[in-house]
């Protein structure tokens, strides 16, 4: 037999003479990584699934919302900061925006047929489709032509949809808004919201034109024509941050806003909404993992009780192993090869596991999960470093029992 | 070969100490075949041990084929004992859960490596090759001991020492193990150090030494 192999083949004789014990320990560690793999695999789903979102919204977006403006060191609420102007001036004078959409949104008290509600009324440009990266499920956007005209025409987000039409196809049915009443021609795909973004599935959107007539739209004491955010897309995502600073100088100095004082307005862009939610999650997987460790830790803990027992029990064949020649280094790499043989078994069928529940999950629907390979091979290196560290203890005992006290134990 | 000079053996109990050898002072050169005798709690497990390299004396020098392992550390004691010394017990000490030729293996295992062509040869020439897939507990006592002895010898030692090899045996089956090892010694030229109680078995050996009260207190030859 090769020299090499004989700790392995002695550990793995040690392993299987106690099958139930051994069976038991390698449990442990099971439920561990298991616990590991599982709940980070959560963590990653999560993870997957705003990025999609965002994704999903458009990477090369930028949302440029009204601030408060300080008046001499009293700072107001969020106003009417914002303006036509503005974003024209974005339009011609920042590099690399490649579309932009103001946008002018109203409470309005809607009514169709019988039902009379309160909803969100958007007037929009027809960039914005493009700009918020939108499609429809039925029926289609109003053009250039219909924005130019001021056509009283109506796209629904997916909520307003359901609330006002329930089941019933919306299209060409009417909807009053005050004295204005316009057609449904369309309907947006269901976006979901995210976090300080805001979701089109809220809204009734109609050409920014048509929603003058509806709503008196204010003006800045400069006659400007004030909007309640700007929309606008980058030629490429990785533009987007000198965007948000170019625009940042642009809007400061439009609105003359002197060295020292705040931004009257909110820049985001989803590139770095994007990377901080990206490490937010990454964060709560680490949390989710440590928290599963402490079952792993547990698992080692298992390991380290069954091989101090192992080898109070097999002290007497330590002694023979000792009288055959056995140096204390032989002893030790054989209780400890054993102890890591188990954890690592214990890592594999752990992993498999894991991923198995997970999958479950996915099916399950309860949560979307993702295990990925550096969270595999994590916890597998991890129950091994497991195995060793709290076989090295019992390891250690072992091949520091005197020779002649091992031989006389019963 | 084997050369004691003056060696004590001091264990601490609790606050006392137990002197177990006071002063033992011996020759055995090699080839020789050997008895030692004397009353429980003589010392000649202890002395026994001491030449084995599995214990070291509190005082003296031990010289085993010319070093000195009285000085040596435990890590080279090992060493000794994996290539120059073969044990027999007077409990077999074989690992139950391995079969026969497993067993004898191991006595390889820390002397550069297992051998089962070895092993079997050693099995057979201690007549066990039909049992060599048995595990201990499906031996009789004759043959466990018979499967320890092929284990001391597999690795070829200039040094076999016996501790009272027959003790746990039939008069038979000791009959059987005394020829086994007194052949080994006729044949082999291996030297042959046995603690034993029964005088007959004493006197199939060249030499005799008795032991009282942790000294040498007289020797024999037959």
């Amino acid at each position: 037999m090769k020299k090499w192999l004989e700790p392995f083949t002695t550990a793995w004789i040690g392993v299987v003479t106690h099958k139930l014990r051994s069976f038991l320990t390698i449990l442990g560690i099971v439920i561990g990584v298991a616990a590991v793999i599982a709940l980070m695999s959560v963590g990653r789903g999560a993870e997957a699934e705003i990025i999609s979102r965002i994704e999903g919204m458009g990477s090369d977006l930028v949302t440029i919302n009204p601030g408060a403006r300080t008046f001499g060191g009293v700072r107001s609420a969020a106003s009417n900061t914002l303006t036509m102007e503005d974003a024209e001036a974005i339009l011609e004078q920042v590099s690399n925006v490649s579309a932009i959409a103001p946008t002018y949104s109203s409470n309005i008290q809607v009514v169709v047929g019988s039902e009379n509600m309160n909803s969100s009324v958007t007037g929009v440009t027809p960039e914005y489709w493009q700009v918020q990266n939108l499609e429809t499920t039925s029926g289609a956007f109003f053009s250039e032509q219909d924005y130019q005209r001021g056509s009283k025409l109506a796209v629904l987000g997916s909520n307003v949809k359901e609330t006002l039409f329930g089941e019933t196809d919306p299209i060409g049915q009417r909807i009053r808004m005050g004295t204005v009443v316009v057609t449904v021609i369309g309907v947006i795909e269901e976006k979901g919201g995210m976090p300080g973004v805001g979701s089109p599935d809220n809204s009734i959107f109609i050409p920014l034109t048509a929603m003058q007539q509806t709503v008196a739209q204010p003006r800045t004491t400069q006659g400007e024509l004030v909007v309640s955010a700007i929309a606008l897309t980058v030629t490429d995502e990785e533009k987007a941050e000198q965007a948000v600073e170019e625009i940042t100088s642009l809007l400061r100095d439009r609105h003359r806003l002197g060295p020292g004082v705040d931004d009257d307005f909110n820049i985001m862009s989803m590139e770095e909404l994007s990377s901080t939610l990206s490490e937010t999650m990454d964060t709560l997987t680490l949390l989710l993992g440590a928290i599963a460790a402490i079952s792993l830790l547990v698992g080692g803990i298992g390991v380290m009780n069954i091989m101090l027992v192992s080898v109070l029990e097999r002290t007497r064949e330590i002694g023979i192993r000792k009288a055959l020649g056995a140096k204390d280094h032989d002893i030790w790499l054989q209780f400890l090869i054993e102890a890591a043989f188990l954890a690592f078994t214990g890592g594999i069928i752990g992993v498999i596991a894991g991923w198995a529940v997970s999958q479950i999950v996915n099916r399950v629907g309860v949560m979307s999960t993702v295990v990925t390979a550096d969270i595999v091979i994590l916890a597998v290196s991890v129950s091994v470093a497991i195995g060793l560290f709290f076989g090295f203890y019992p390891a250690w005992n072992a091949s520091r029992l005197n020779p002649i006290e091992a031989l006389r134990s019963e | 070969m084997i050369k004691l000079h003056d060696i004590t053996k001091v264990y601490p109990m609790g606050k006392r100490e137990l002197t177990v050898l006071r002063g033992v002072t011996l020759n055995i050169e090699k080839g020789e075949l050997v008895a030692i005798m004397g009353p429980s709690g003589s010392g000649k497990s202890t002395m026994l041990n001491l030449i084995g390299c599995l214990d070291t004396p509190t005082s003296g020098r031990y010289y085993l084929e010319d070093r000195e392992a009285s000085r040596l550390s435990s890590g080279e004691l090992a060493t000794i004992r994996s290539l120059k010394i073969g044990f027999v017990f007077q409990t077999f000490n074989l690992l139950p859960r391995l079969s026969a030729v497993a067993n004898v293996e191991l006595g390889m295992r820390y002397a550069g490596g297992s051998d089962r062509n070895r092993a079997m040869a050693a099995l057979e020439r201690v007549g066990l090759t039909d049992r060599a897939n048995h595990r201990p507990t499906e031996l009789s006592g004759g043959e466990q001991q018979r499967v320890a002895i092929a284990r001391a010898l597999v690795k070829n030692p200039p040094l076999i020492l016996a501790d009272e090899p027959t003790g746990n045996l039939d008069s038979h089956s000791g009959e059987e193990i005394i020829n086994i090892l007194t052949s080994l010694h006729a044949e082999q030229g291996i030297t042959l150090l046995m603690i034993t109680h029964d005088a007959n078995i004493a006197h199939h050996c060249q030499r005799i030494i008795h032991f009282k009260d942790g000294q040498v207190e007289g020797e024999e030859k037959p």
